[in-house]
């Protein structure tokens, strides 16, 4: 049993004109949302049980409910299209092969909620899905599925498409907030969420693009028949970046509830070049590595990974063959929070910046033995202490690694038992080369 | 965002968006509920138009929004995609986050010093190329890969990219050849 939803019409060619997606059933959910109340829009997608895609998992319908019905200040929709985690490249998919979809869904969850602007932040790294996703924006605009009275619905919206500049922290939501302002992307203390004090002051809904773009599969065909799909906890389908060492990577969905393992052997055929397998990151790089063998036994979907102690986040799942060096994986984990963490809070800034200079001194030869234990006596101070959760995110994998690798690391340190010193099956020495 | 503070250029000479620059600026103000909100689209079409920002549009995208000039000094340090000197012609954008490294991205490195003689941060002495690594570009099942010429150029090797930076210094358009062999 394989469930696609998200993914049906990424291969369909000439689907992101309006008349490709009209032609595989598009806009058909449109006329049964404008005819319910919109709390009854709100009360189908909490029925279904859909929860965020972009990281934290949290239930759509419920985040919408905490928007005030009635509210002086005009609300707002930001669309998180910044797909920074590393890891991740499935909104990217959406935004080039499905626009309309995710347009589809905007309309869906500002009419539910009552909102009449929606922003949509790109990174700006992402040229083409920008210019797909604008024409798009433009065709669905002449055609009247955005605008004043949408389809003669009476409701309005207006889609803004916003590109973002070069900064991984702009995904954080109020980072995206403070950024769509037209400032630094740093990230607000919460509370006030954004539901209720969001951007330019007024309740905004923050969601990631897949969150959006699984609406119109659930409004066509009920909450009912999403929820029965998946497990107990982790409803409907999610779409997986599979990257690293294996065969075929790419993006692949799959229904909730599988093996882990055996799901990303079926999609990508397994480890590249028939080599073993070593650990698997399944959330994004600041999720806890599993071991092979937590990889086999592990079902794929919220509760079992957060019981295996990680996390589904982002769904971008990395796979580490038998010549991945470990604790290269972390330095280059590292360098990248040290790179993006916007500075604001001391344990972040000082920690990622510290964590990655320790790894660094480590792999290039010049650790000490205390190096481990102060690396993993760093991490306790970076947790649940900063305004957002980017520090957590650097030393989650930094304390997993350590824990589920340790001899590698001991191996650097230990000059009498020279260390394997490659990453990639190329056999190429990366000592020699400075970073 | 990037720590290190910047190399600011002066012009000495007066900016002004273009007259197509204009339109789109128009189009953005009401776009947005506070002048602030168009700091970063206004900055786009400011680069877009010069390559690279300059004290002088800064100033004049600060005068044009009612903005302090150092708020925007504040944005435009915040964001590694704006850029205060020029970069080359071809803007080779090398990703070295994890899949990528896993997939050979420091190979893809080497290829760039050693045929272009430039390492991260520097451009060729006729300004054809600039190289930085930057952090994931949400292409990691494409890895290793880089963007270039506002593109991204995927499941690079070392052949296909000294293929890419041939094209480039010959004044080929890489983007018409095929590199599938
Ligand atoms: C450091 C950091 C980076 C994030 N980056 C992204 C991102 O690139 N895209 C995204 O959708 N969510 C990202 N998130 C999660 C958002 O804060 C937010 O939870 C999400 O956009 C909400 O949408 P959802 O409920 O539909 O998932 C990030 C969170 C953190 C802490
Ligand atoms: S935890 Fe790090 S990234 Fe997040 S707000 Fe604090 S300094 Fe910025
Ligand atoms: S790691 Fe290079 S694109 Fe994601």
């Amino acid at each position: 049993m394989s469930h696609q939803i998200i993914s049906t019409r990424f291969d369909k060619p000439g689907n992101h004109t309006l008349s490709g997606y009209l032609a595989n059933g598009g806009y058909r959910t449109l006329p049964k949302v404008f005819g319910m109340k919109s709390e009854d829009v709100i009360e189908e997608v909490k029925k279904s049980g859909l929860r965020g895609r972009g990281g934290a998992g949290f239930p759509t319908g419920m985040k919408w409910s905490f928007v005030p019905r009635v509210s002086d200040k005009p609300k707002y929709l930001c669309v998180n299209a910044d797909e920074g985690e590393p890891g991740t490249f499935k909104d990217r998919l959406i935004l080039q092969h499905d626009p309309h979809a995710l347009i589809e869904g905007i309309i869906t969850c500002c009419f539910a909620v009552g909102i009449h602007t929606a922003y949509v932040y790109i990174r700006g790294e992402y040229d083409f899905p920008i210019a797909r996703f604008s024409a798009a924006v433009k065709e669905a605009y002449a055609e009247g599925y955005l605008g004043k009275n949408i389809k003669g619905s009476g409701f309005d919206l207006d889609v803004v498409v916003h590109k973002g500049a070069g900064a991984y922290i702009c995904g954080e939501e109020t980072g995206l907030i403070e950024s769509l302002e037209g400032k630094k992307g740093q990230p607000r203390p919460k509370p006030p969420f954004p539901a209720v004090v969001g951007v330019f002051g007024c309740p905004t809904v923050v969601n990631n693009v897949e969150t959006l773009a699984a609406l119109p599969w659930i409004l066509e065909n009920g909450a009912a028949a999403y929820a029965a799909i998946g497990t107990e906890k982790s409803k409907g389908t999610m779409l997986f970046s599979i990257s690293g060492m294996v065969e075929k990577p790419g993006v692949y969905e799959s229904e909730f509830g599988v093996n882990l393992w055996e799901f990303i052997e079926r999609s990508t055929g397994g480890v590249k070049d028939g080599k073993q397998l070593k650990a698997v990151i399944p959330g994004g790089s600041s999720s806890a590595i599993l071991t092979a063998e937590e990889a086999r036994n592990v079902k794929l979907d919220y509760e079992s990974i957060a019981a295996a102690g990680s996390m589904v986040g982002s769904g971008a799942i990395m796979v580490l063959d038998e010549d991945t060096c470990v604790v290269k994986a972390l330095e280059v984990v590292l360098r990248f929070y040290a790179h993006e963490s916007c500075g604001q809070c001391p344990p972040c800034r000082e920690g990622t910046y510290w964590m990655y200079e320790i790894v660094s001194r480590i792999r290039a030869g010049r650790g000490r033995p205390e190096d481990i234990d102060l690396l993993l006596s760093i991490c306790p101070d970076m947790m649940g202490r900063t305004v957002c959760v980017l520090a957590d995110s650097a030393a989650i994998p930094a304390g997993s690694y350590i824990k589920k690798f340790r001899s590698e690391f001991e191996a650097y340190i230990d000059k009498a038992n020279p260390p394997q010193r490659k990453l990639q099956p190329g056999g190429v020495n990366l000592e020699a080369r400075p970073l | 965002m990037s720590h290190a503070h910047r190399a600011v250029l002066s012009t000495g000479k007066p900016f002004a968006f273009t007259p197509e620059n204009e339109a789109k600026f128009m189009e953005l103000l009401p776009r947005y509920p506070s002048k602030r909100a168009v700091v970063l689209p206004a900055l786009w079409l400011a680069q877009d138009q010069e390559g690279h920002l300059t004290v002088e549009s800064m100033e004049y995208v600060a005068r044009r929004l009612e903005q302090p000039p150092v708020s925007v000094f504040a944005v435009v340090e915040f964001y590694t995609m704006f850029k205060t000197e020029p970069v080359g012609k071809h803007h080779l954008q090398l990703c070295r986050t994890l899949s990528c490294t896993m997939r050979g991205c420091e190979d893809l490195q080497g290829v760039i010093e050693r045929k272009l003689g430039i390492g991260p941060g520097e451009s060729t002495a006729d300004g054809k190329f600039s190289f930085e690594t930057v952090e994931c570009l949400g292409s990691c099942g494409t890895a290793p890969m880089m963007r270039m010429n506002n593109r991204y150029w995927e499941d690079l090797s070392v052949e296909k990219l000294e293929r890419i930076i041939d094209a480039c210094r010959d004044g080929r358009d890489p983007a018409s050849e095929d590199f599938s062999r």
